[in-house]
């Protein structure tokens, strides 16, 4: 009976660490916090009508980057542990961590940067922009949108579920590897927890995919045809069809993990007649397209931002799509070249070796259409540019490694050394999240209505190169000293402290910088006022993101704009055309469908995490109880009349200041300084103690 | 004014095409299963191989099920575009039976096997045929579910344009099942005897 | 340079902050690197040398292409400032067909300069090619344990766990299976690349040493808990020397039979060196077939014929 409603969860499943008492506090003292504050400001109504169940894609946009946020914090700290670890265990010491825990936190933070962060980010940013930069009002599914969002946050609560009940994560390297994965190897919970974390978020993705295609496919403006397309709207679009190809893949290997691990089947066990390098080479079919559909969209971003900052029209515009078209074909077909070393013939080294040089021509040709894009053009150089720069100069150094990895010979030195770590890192720190960045503080203020604030901007900006120099460059040179990845002990005689002692410092310097970036957009909260855009189109934008207010209405344009030309929305601006004819708006009604499944799939997970077979067959006849209300249910959209979207309109308008102001491009010296905010946020303080302001709330 | 009909016939374009989309992608998952069985199907360690297990008449009798069930299917979704409500409900019960039938020849084939100690623990062979022909299975089963729901609402509701729709989508999903069973036929059990 | 080109003063400051901070940085990294293993660079072996000179040529190349492209695109992106001056300024500017046809080739081009490297390279080193020398060469059985290396000289008769001595000048044969262990990666940097030991497989690794010395060896691939620590020392000497250190082993050393290789293969972690003589000389195989047979009877066929002998 108890085990009919528990499985294996026992007594001994509830934290007992200090590591893990202490992440449990923290996540218990933080829901608790935030459920303070909503009861005592009671918003509890508010945060569930207009946002957990909201399905428009700009709310949801902004629960993707809070959550990719907050992991990025989260995966950030396991960086500063594992490198303390590093510096720590020499020789006889152990250091802060045991192997066993080490080795989880390593495994954690990939997954967490990967899955939680740089996709997260990826998806908030498809979100917010890509129905905006087709003139769309919708997704093709906004069911789809949210069911796929809450099971990314199913993802993120499961990989964080194993400081509650378990206390162990997978300790096995982000791609759990069979057969170190296998049930022999790895007995406890942990690669179950990243199993059904995995599974989750990547089912989602499936599904965030399927409906991206389908809106870019079928929903784009009248008039805008694939050939005068946002470049960032074919990056999406790219990257999605890339997804929908590889993250099956994803599904169906996990799957049979799990029924290796949960029902005793022989895939991957060495013994039983399976096959463990079946497992390598399925994971890295998916493995290495999964770092191009994160890439390409940052290569989207920043087309945008150079053609927008150069202010011309994106030069050889066919070639940029060509080339984004030729490393999702070929990003599909090099996947081996992640394990030359495991003993293949030279002939099928040869081969993977030669597709990822090829590889580097449409990248590099990406290259070739910027420098032409900047030609002849205007430049400033406002944050979004700087990280272009920056992207440019960290990720052709991960270019550079990664070819010369590409040579099999050159590999089975460099494989699994700190050089690879650094590769990688090159290119996922200067292409993905510099792409990030500098994505959310060009689009920041069409998601806020204000501009971010230049100043602490690039302070953090120049904090990220110094720490990223300071903590790869070391890396690198690590690697070359015959250093391997996820070491957590080794010997001072190695003369490998020194660098780990830099890394650290680097570390430590970036953290200034990601520190600097929460200040920045406190800052610029702050100084909303000063830093308000009311044009809606702080940059001179060319695309039609920038044809409506910041923040967009719900229904994102009051008039679905009429596309001629690749620069839509430069083109209306120049010719004036505008139209004022208000319509009626189909508009999907908000609904709980998204959450109440990413909840029982969670609980699928969970009770597979620790046997509770009850637990998995209640919440799998709810799914299809669920699926089975909704799929039939006629009720899923309203009519918003255009007498109340003229009404709508003018309510927005007439809170509009008269005083127009052109946002100013470069950092002005109205911008609050770091120590500007330091003693803003001091005199805050001593205001609230002073006057004892506490007592009103 | 919006244009509902406009409106409705651009979003069932759209639910069209990304169901055909969503297809592709359990398409993938069914080739992965596929080519995983394509590599262990000779690890027996030294246990029965296909051909010492595999019922050829049974396979058979399970294609003609699933064969006609998609012919009844495909009269089903003619009937219902006519919206001849129980012509529809008649020829949808019939398909409703026949995967019914095919599912239980399935089931009693595995408890077969099983019983007789044939079980995925026991090599990896058996491993990827149970996990191959079982993820058939368990789409079939979703089928049904969803076929028996959508004759229940119907029955509820009566034959309405969304419920064409409906019906439009699961008998796409139903000649899907139907093709991956063909290739399943043809490399699980046919090429057992090979 | 004309006047209007000239370097603004704070672009100039910060071009030399930035330079100096790199120099600044890596002479502290050398300072640091000085006396140091640097394995990779510091090969002592023809294998470990040609591996060092393909990623030193390599880097060359893409070097070559790589910094002329980021310096075009710093140039253009400093020439085309916006302070500079708008009479440069032509958004209507358009690229030619010459100009879409070159960012194809070039890029192509380069390519095709490294691929005539990489196919050849990538067959001579391939790990499983016999090397040609005057001296004969010997074989030398590793079996990857967690968390340790056993290894097997099957002509000598002896066996040593997490070290491995090997005469200079003379090819070696790493016959790599590894027995209820993950996949582990045997890596000994400073003489050749790694190669991955999995149970069932052999995987064949020659290298050649050239100089005398100790040189660490270590598990590249994370196969668990004791990973780190699953190192060995591969000692490089004469002739000589090798054949006095088998002698001595095989005066001071147990008997690594059936039972006592049970006993070896049970987890431990951070091993001390063990030496062991006579050895079961059926160990290798047993270690190797146990996966082997766990397959078919017709793949168990092919891996004997292709491994064993």
């Amino acid at each position: 009976m108890r085990e009919f409603w528990l499985g294996r969860l026992t007594s001994h499943s509830l934290p007992h660490d200090w590591v893990m008492v202490g992440g449990t506090a923290t996540f218990i003292a933080m829901f608790l916090f935030a459920a303070v504050i909503l009861t005592r400001t009671k918003r509890w109504k508010w945060l569930w009508n207009d946002w957990l169940t909201s399905v428009d894609p700009k709310k949801i946009g902004i629960m993707y980057f809070l959550v990719a946020g907050f992991m990025l914090i989260r995966g950030g700290i396991d960086v500063i542990l594992m490198w303390l670890q590093q510096v720590l265990a020499v020789d006889g010491s152990q250091g802060i961590l045991s192997a066993d825990h080490y080795q989880q936190i390593f495994t954690a933070h990939g997954n967490i940067m990967v899955f939680f962060v740089a996709m997260g980010f990826i998806f908030g940013l498809i979100n917010y922009i890509v129905p905006l930069q087709i003139g769309a009002r919708d997704l093709a599914s906004p069911l789809l949108n949210t069911l796929g969002f809450w099971l990314y946050v199913g993802g993120v609560v499961m990989i964080n579920m194993f400081f509650v009940f378990g206390g162990e994560y997978a300790a096995t390297g982000w791609l759990a590897v069979a057969p170190l994965s296998g049930i022999d190897f790895s007995p406890g919970v942990g690669v179950d927890y990243w199993i059904w974390s995995l599974q989750i978020s990547g089912i989602g993705t499936t599904l965030g995919a399927i409906n991206f295609i389908m809106t870019i496919l079928k929903m784009r403006a009248p008039g805008m045809t694939l050939g005068k397309m946002p470049l960032f709207t074919w990056a999406s679009l790219f990257s999605m069809l890339m997804a929908v190809a590889v993250f099956p893949l994803l599904t169906a290997t996990l799957f049979l993990q799990f029924f290796d691990r949960y029902f005793g089947a022989h895939f991957f066990t060495a013994l039983g007649g399976g096959d463990p390098m079946m497992y390598t080479n399925l994971i890295w079919m998916w493995g290495h397209p999964e770092v191009y559909i994160l890439m390409l969209p940052a290569f989207g971003i920043f087309s945008e931002v150079v053609s927008t900052f150069s202010r011309k029209p994106i030069a050889s515009y066919t070639a940029n799509v060509l080339g984004m078209a030729g490393v999702s074909v070929l990003a599909l077909s090099v996947w081996l070249h992640h394990f030359f070393t495991m003993g293949a013939s030279s002939d099928v080294n040869a081969f993977f070796g030669l597709v990822t040089l090829v590889i580097s021509i449409p990248t590099a040709v990406l290259f070739f259409t910027w420098i032409a894009t900047m030609h002849k053009g205007l430049i400033r150089f406002d944050t979004p540019m700087l990280w272009f720069l920056g992207f440019v100069t960290i990720f052709t150094i991960g270019g550079v490694s990664g070819l010369v990895l590409a040579f099999p010979p050159a590999d089975f030195q460099l494989h699994n050394s700190l050089f690879l770590v650094a590769h990688f890192h090159s290119n996922v720190i200067g292409g993905v999240l510099f792409g990030i960045f500098s994505g959310i503080s060009y689009w920041f203020p069409k998601i806020a209505g204000f501009r971010l604030n230049e100043r602490i901007g690039r302070n953090a900006f120049w904090c990220w190169i110094i720490g990223f120099c300071m903590s790869f460059i070391p890396m690198y040179i690590l690697g070359i000293m015959g250093a391997t990845r996820r070491l957590d002990h080794y010997e001072s005689s190695t003369g490998y402290q020194p660098f780990f002692i830099i890394m650290l410092l680097g570390g430590i310097v970036i953290a200034v910088g990601l520190t600097l970036q929460i200040v920045q957009i406190l800052a610029s909260i702050i100084q909303r006022g000063h830093l308000r855009d009311n044009t809606g189109d702080p940059w001179n934008g060319r695309t039609l993101e920038w044809a409506t207010a910041s923040p967009p209405p719900f229904y994102n344009f009051t008039v679905i704009p009429h596309v001629m030309t690749r620069d839509a929305f430069l083109d209306m601006k120049r010719l004036g055309q505008f139209d004022q004819q208000y319509e009626d708006i189909l508009i999907p009604k908000n609904t709980a469908v998204g959450i109440y499944i990413a909840i029982l799939a969670f609980l699928v997970g969970f009770g597979f995490v620790w046997h509770i077979n009850s637990l998995v067959v209640i919440s799998l006849i709810g799914i299809i109880i669920i699926f089975a209300k909704r799929a039939f249910s006629e009720d899923s959209e309203y009519t918003l009349r255009a007498e109340e979207v003229e009404k709508l309109e003018a309510k927005r308008i007439a809170k509009v200041p008269a005083h127009e102001k052109e946002v100013k491009s470069l950092a002005d010296e109205e911008d609050m300084s770091v120590w500007d905010f330091v003693r803003y946020v001091i005199t805050f303080a001593m205001d609230i103690i002073r006057n004892k302001k506490w007592k009103t709330w | 004014m919006v244009n509902h009909k406009a409106h409705q016939a651009a979003a069932d374009d759209r639910v069209m095409f990304g169901f055909w989309v969503y297809l592709m992608t359990d398409l993938l998952v069914f080739s992965v299963l596929f080519a995983v069985y394509a590599v262990l199907h000779g690890n027996t360690v030294g246990g029965d191989a296909g051909r010492d297990l595999f019922s050829l008449p049974l396979a058979l009798q399970e294609t003609i099920l699933l064969l006609t069930s998609s012919f009844t299917c495909g009269l089903g979704l003619l009937a219902a575009r006519s919206y001849k409500k129980w012509q529809t409900l008649i020829c949808f019960g019939i398909t409703f039976l026949l995967g019914a039938l095919f599912l239980s020849l399935e089931m009693k084939e595995f408890t077969e096997f099983i019983r007789e100690g044939q079980t995925l623990q026991l090599n990896a062979f058996l491993s990827s045929f149970f996990v191959l022909v079982g993820t058939h299975g368990l789409h079939i089963t979703s089928g049904l579910l969803w076929m028996a729901i959508t004759m229940a609402y119907i029955l509820k509701r009566g034959l309405n344009a969304p419920l064409v729709r409906k019906l439009a989508l699961l008998s796409l999903f139903w000649h899907f099942l139907d093709i991956v069973w063909i290739f399943i036929f043809t490399i699980v059990y046919l090429g057992a005897y090979s | 340079m004309t006047a209007k080109h000239k370097i603004s003063p704070s672009l100039a400051k910060l071009l030399v902050r930035m330079f100096a901070g790199l120099g600044a940085f890596s002479f502290l990294l050398w300072l640091l690197l000085r006396g140091q293993n640097i394995a990779i660079l510091h090969s002592k072996g023809p294998i470990a040398s040609q591996q060092r000179d393909l990623i030193i040529w390599s880097l060359i190349v893409i070097l070559a292409i790589a910094v002329p492209t980021v310096l075009l695109l710093y140039f253009t992106a400093w020439r085309y400032r916006e302070s500079h001056s708008s009479s440069t300024y032509h958004p209507e500017a358009k690229t030619g067909k010459i100009f879409n046809i070159i960012i194809w080739a070039l890029p192509s081009l380069m390519m095709l300069v490294l691929a005539f490297t990489l196919v050849p390279s990538t067959h001579k080193l391939q790990p499983n090619k016999a090397l040609a020398a005057q001296k004969p060469s010997i074989n030398i059985q590793v079996v990857a344990m967690r968390w340790k290396w056993l290894f097997i000289y099957p002509e000598q008769g002896i066996a040593t766990v997490n070290y491995v001595q090997l005469p200079k000048d003379t090819p070696v044969a790493f016959d790599l299976t590894a027995d209820d262990a993950p996949m582990s990666s045997f890596w000994v940097p400073n003489l050749s690349g790694q190669l991955y030991a999995m149970t069932g497989h052999i995987n064949r690794l020659n290298l050649i040493a050239n100089v005398n010395g100790d040189y660490p060896g270590r598990s590249a691939e994370i196969n668990g808990a004791g990973f780190a620590g699953m190192q060995f020392t591969a000692r490089v000497s004469s002739t000589d020397d090798f054949e006095s250190w088998v002698e001595t082993t095989k005066q001071s050393s147990a008997s690594l039979d059936k039972t006592a290789y049970q006993t070896l293969i049970k987890p431990s972690e951070n091993n001390e060196v063990e030496t062991y003589y006579p050895v079961d000389g059926t160990l290798y195989a047993d270690a190797v077939m146990k996966y082997i047979g766990s397959h078919g009877n017709k793949a168990a066929h092919t891996m004997h014929d292709e491994g064993m002998n």
